[in-house]
C-alpha cells in the first residue's frame, strides 16, 4: 500500500480493563477507528475512556489494566506483535501524548527548560548549547514571554497555563507522526488557546502529522477538528464531521447523547437560572 | 447593604525579580460571586492564593469579613475560607483514598459526624459511594476534580475561592457543578471568587469579574456587559472574539 492510503493508526475493538479487588472496570469498551494527516477529535464525559484510549496506544496503560485489541497498526506496523524496545522507541519520537495534567508528568526537581532540552537530545544528535537554543525556540513558538526566565523556573514556579505549553513544547520538539493531546489547553486563555491551536494546525498542515486531540470543548473542538468520535462508557457512540456539532440542519442525525452534552453548555448569549444535565440511557451502552 | 466580604486594596506580589500582580484593587460583596479572567500567567492563581493565606509575600491590604489579614491566618480562618485549586493531580495526596481525603479535614478542625458529611459531599459532586476506598490514580481527572470540590464543601466554607475549578470537568458534569455552587451560594448565602477561562461559565456563575493582563486589572465589568459583548477595552474585546472558536486562515 502506498504511504498516501495507509492510516497512520489503526485501532480494531480496543480494549482496556482493570482488574481490580472489587471487579474489573472496563475503561474502553471495544472502540474502532482510523486516524490519517487529519485533526480527529474525541469528546466525552469524564470517565468515558478518553485518556486510557490514548494511554492504550503508546502502552502506557498502570497496572493493574490491560490492553485487548484485534488490530493496533501504527503506519501498517503492527503495535501489539513489535518487540517492547521497538515500541518503546516509537514513543516520543514517532508518537506522542500530552498528558492531560501537565504538572503531574514534569519531573519536579528539574527545571522545565532542561526537561524539553533533555527530551530534545534524547532523540536527535545534539549538544547542549543547541538543544538549549531549540527548547527556548520553542517556548517562544508556544508563546511562553520571558523564555529565558521560564526556561530556569520548577514545575511548581510555573503557572497552570505555561505548564500545559511547556508538556506541550516538550512533545513536539521530538517532531512525532502522530500526537495525541489529552486537554492540551483546558487551562489556557482563549487568546492564548488559539495561538497554540495555530501551532498544532500548522503541524498537521505542513507536516502532515496525524493529532488526536481530546477534549471537554465542545465548540472548539467542532471549531478545529476534521472529525470527532463521541464516546461514553468506553465506547464510541458516533462519528462525524466536526462541523456537524454546530449545524442545525444535522441535529436530527444526532445521537441523544451527543445532543444531552450539547445542552449542557452555557452559553453567554443565552443565560439561563439552571444549566441542563445529561440523563443518561442504559440502552447506550448495551 | 451589608460590609463587602472581601477588599482587596493595591495587591501587589513578586517572586524574586518578577512582579507578577501590581496594584490590583477590588471588592466583593457577601453573597456575590466574583469573577476573574485573563491571560495565562497574569496573576489570577497567585491572587487568590493570597486570599487563601497561602502566599505570604504581598504588600497592599486585604480584608475579609471586615477584618483585616495578616499574612499569616488563623485557623477558624482557615475553616471560613476554602480554596479549590487549578490543578486537581497536585491537590491530592497520592496514596490516600478519597475517604481520608475527605476525613482529613473533618480531623484538623474537630467536626464530629464525619460519616454524614462525607457521603453527603461526595453526592453533591456527584461521585457514587463506591468511590470512596479508591486512590487519586483509580480516578480519570474529571473525578478527581469533583473530590477536590467535596473535600472544599465538607467543611462548609463561606467564602470559596474557585481556580478554574471546571475545566477538568466534561460539560455535563461542569453543568451539575455550577448548579451546585449555584445553589449552595443560594442556600447558604456563599461568597464565590472565580477564576476561569471560560467566558461563558463567568457570565453564567457570576454578577461581575475583572479581565487580568501583565499583573493587572485592565478592566472590571458586568456580567450583563460581557453577555452584551461590550468591554471597553481591546484586550477583553480581544477574549470574547477568541471564545467563539478556531479559526483558520484560507
Ligand atoms: N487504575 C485504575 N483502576 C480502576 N479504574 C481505573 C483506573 N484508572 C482509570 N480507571 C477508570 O477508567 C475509566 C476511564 O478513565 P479515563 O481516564 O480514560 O477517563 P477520561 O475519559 O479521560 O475522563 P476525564 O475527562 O475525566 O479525564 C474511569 O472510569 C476511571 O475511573
Ligand atoms: N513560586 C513561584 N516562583 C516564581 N514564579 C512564580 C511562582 N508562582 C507563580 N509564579 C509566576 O507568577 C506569574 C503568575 O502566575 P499565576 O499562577 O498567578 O498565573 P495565572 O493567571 O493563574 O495563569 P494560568 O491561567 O496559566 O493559571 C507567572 O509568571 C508564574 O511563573
Ligand atoms: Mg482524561
Ligand atoms: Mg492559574
Amino acid at each position: 500500500m502506498s504511504d498516501a492510503v495507509t492510516p497512520l493508526l489503526e485501532v480494531g475493538n480496543l480494549k482496556v480493563n482493570f482488574h481490580t479487588p472489587t471487579g474489573i472496570v472496563r475503561a474502553v469498551r471495544g472502540l474502532s477507528f482510523s486516524l490519517g494527516r487529519e485533526r480527529l477529535g474525541i469528546v466525552g464525559e469524564s470517565g468515558s475512556g478518553k485518556s486510557m484510549t490514548g494511554r492504550a496506544i503508546l502502552d502506557l496503560i498502570p497496572y493493574p489494566g490491560e490492553v485487548l485489541a484485534d488490530r493496533m497498526l501504527f503506519r501498517g506496523e503492527d503495535l501489539q506483535t513489535m518487540p517492547k524496545a521497538a515500541r518503546r522507541k516509537l514513543r516520543g519520537r514517532r508518537i506522542s501524548m500530552v498528558m492531560q495534567d501537565p504538572k503531574f508528568s514534569l519531573n519536579p526537581v528539574m527545571t522545565v527548560g532542561d526537561q524539553i532540552a533533555e527530551a530534545y537530545r534524547v532523540h536527535h544528535r545534539a549538544n547542549a548549547r543547541e538543544a538549549r537554543e531549540r527548547t527556548l525556540a520553542m517556548l517562544e513558538a508556544v508563546q511562553i514571554r520571558e523564555p529565558e526566565r521560564v526556561y530556569a523556573l520548577y514545575p511548581h514556579e510555573v503557572s497552570g497555563g505555561m505548564g500545559q505549553r511547556v508538556m506541550i513544547a516538550m512533545m513536539l520538539i521530538a517532531e512525532p507522526d502522530i500526537l495525541i493531546a489529552d486537554e492540551p489547553t483546558s487551562a489556557l486563555d482563549v487568546t492564548v488557546q488559539l495561538q497554540v491551536l495555530k501551532i498544532l494546525d500548522d503541524l498537521v498542515t505542513s507536516r502532515g502529522m496525524g493529532l488526536i486531540f481530546i477534549s471537554h470543548d465542545l465548540h472548539l473542538v467542532q471549531s478545529f477538528c476534521d472529525r470527532v468520535i463521541v464516546m461514553y462508557g468506553g465506547k464510541a457512540m458516533e462519528t462525524m464531521p466536526a462541523l456537524e456539532l454546530a449545524d442545525p440542519s444535522a441535529m436530527s442525525r444526532r445521537h441523544p447523547y451527543t445532543l444531552g452534552l450539547l445542552g449542557c453548555l452555557p452559553e453567554l448569549s443565552n443565560p439561563k437560572a439552571k444549566l441542563s444535565t445529561l440523563t443518561r440511557d442504559p440502552e447506550w451502552l448495551a | 447593604m451589608s460590609a463587602p466580604a472581601v477588599i482587596v486594596d493595591r495587591l501587589n506580589v513578586s517572586f524574586g525579580t518578577s512582579h507578577v500582580v501590581r496594584d490590583v484593587s477590588f471588592e466583593v460583596a457577601e453573597g456575590e460571586s466574583y469573577g476573574i479572567v485573563g491571560e495565562s500567567g497574569s496573576g489570577k492563581s497567585t491572587v487568590l492564593r493570597v486570599l487563601a493565606g497561602l502566599n505570604r509575600a504581598w504588600s497592599g491590604a486585604l480584608t475579609i469579613f471586615g477584618k483585616a489579614q495578616p499574612k499569616v491566618r488563623d485557623k477558624a480562618f482557615h475553616r471560613a475560607v476554602q480554596m479549590v485549586f487549578q490543578d486537581p493531580y497536585g491537590s491530592l495526596h497520592p496514596k490516600k483514598t478519597l475517604d481520608d481525603a475527605l476525613a482529613e479535614p473533618l480531623a484538623i478542625h474537630s467536626i464530629g459526624d464525619a460519616e454524614r458529611r462525607i457521603a453527603r459531599a461526595l453526592s453533591d459532586v456527584g461521585l457514587p459511594s463506591a468511590f470512596r476506598y479508591r486512590y487519586p490514580h483509580q480516578l480519570s481527572g474529571g473525578q478527581r476534580q469533583r473530590v477536590a470540590i467535596a473535600r472544599a464543601l465538607v467543611l462548609e466554607p463561606t467564602l470559596f475561592l474557585l481556580d478554574e475549578p471546571t475545566s477538568a470537568l466534561d460539560v455535563s458534569i461542569q453543568a451539575e457543578v455550577l448548579n451546585l455552587l449555584q445553589a449552595l451560594r443560594q442556600e447558604r448565602k456563599l461568597t464565590y471568587v472565580l477564576v476561569s477561562h471560560d467566558l461563558a461559565v463567568v457570565g453564567h456563575m457570576c454578577e461581575r469579574l475583572m479581565v487580568m493582563q501583565h499583573g493587572q486589572c485592565v478592566e472590571e465589568m458586568s456580567a450583563a456587559t460581557l453577555s452584551a459583548r461590550k468591554p471597553e477595552t481591546a484586550y477583553a474585546q480581544a477574549l470574547l472574539v477568541a471564545s467563539e472558536g478556531f479559526r483558520r486562515q484560507a
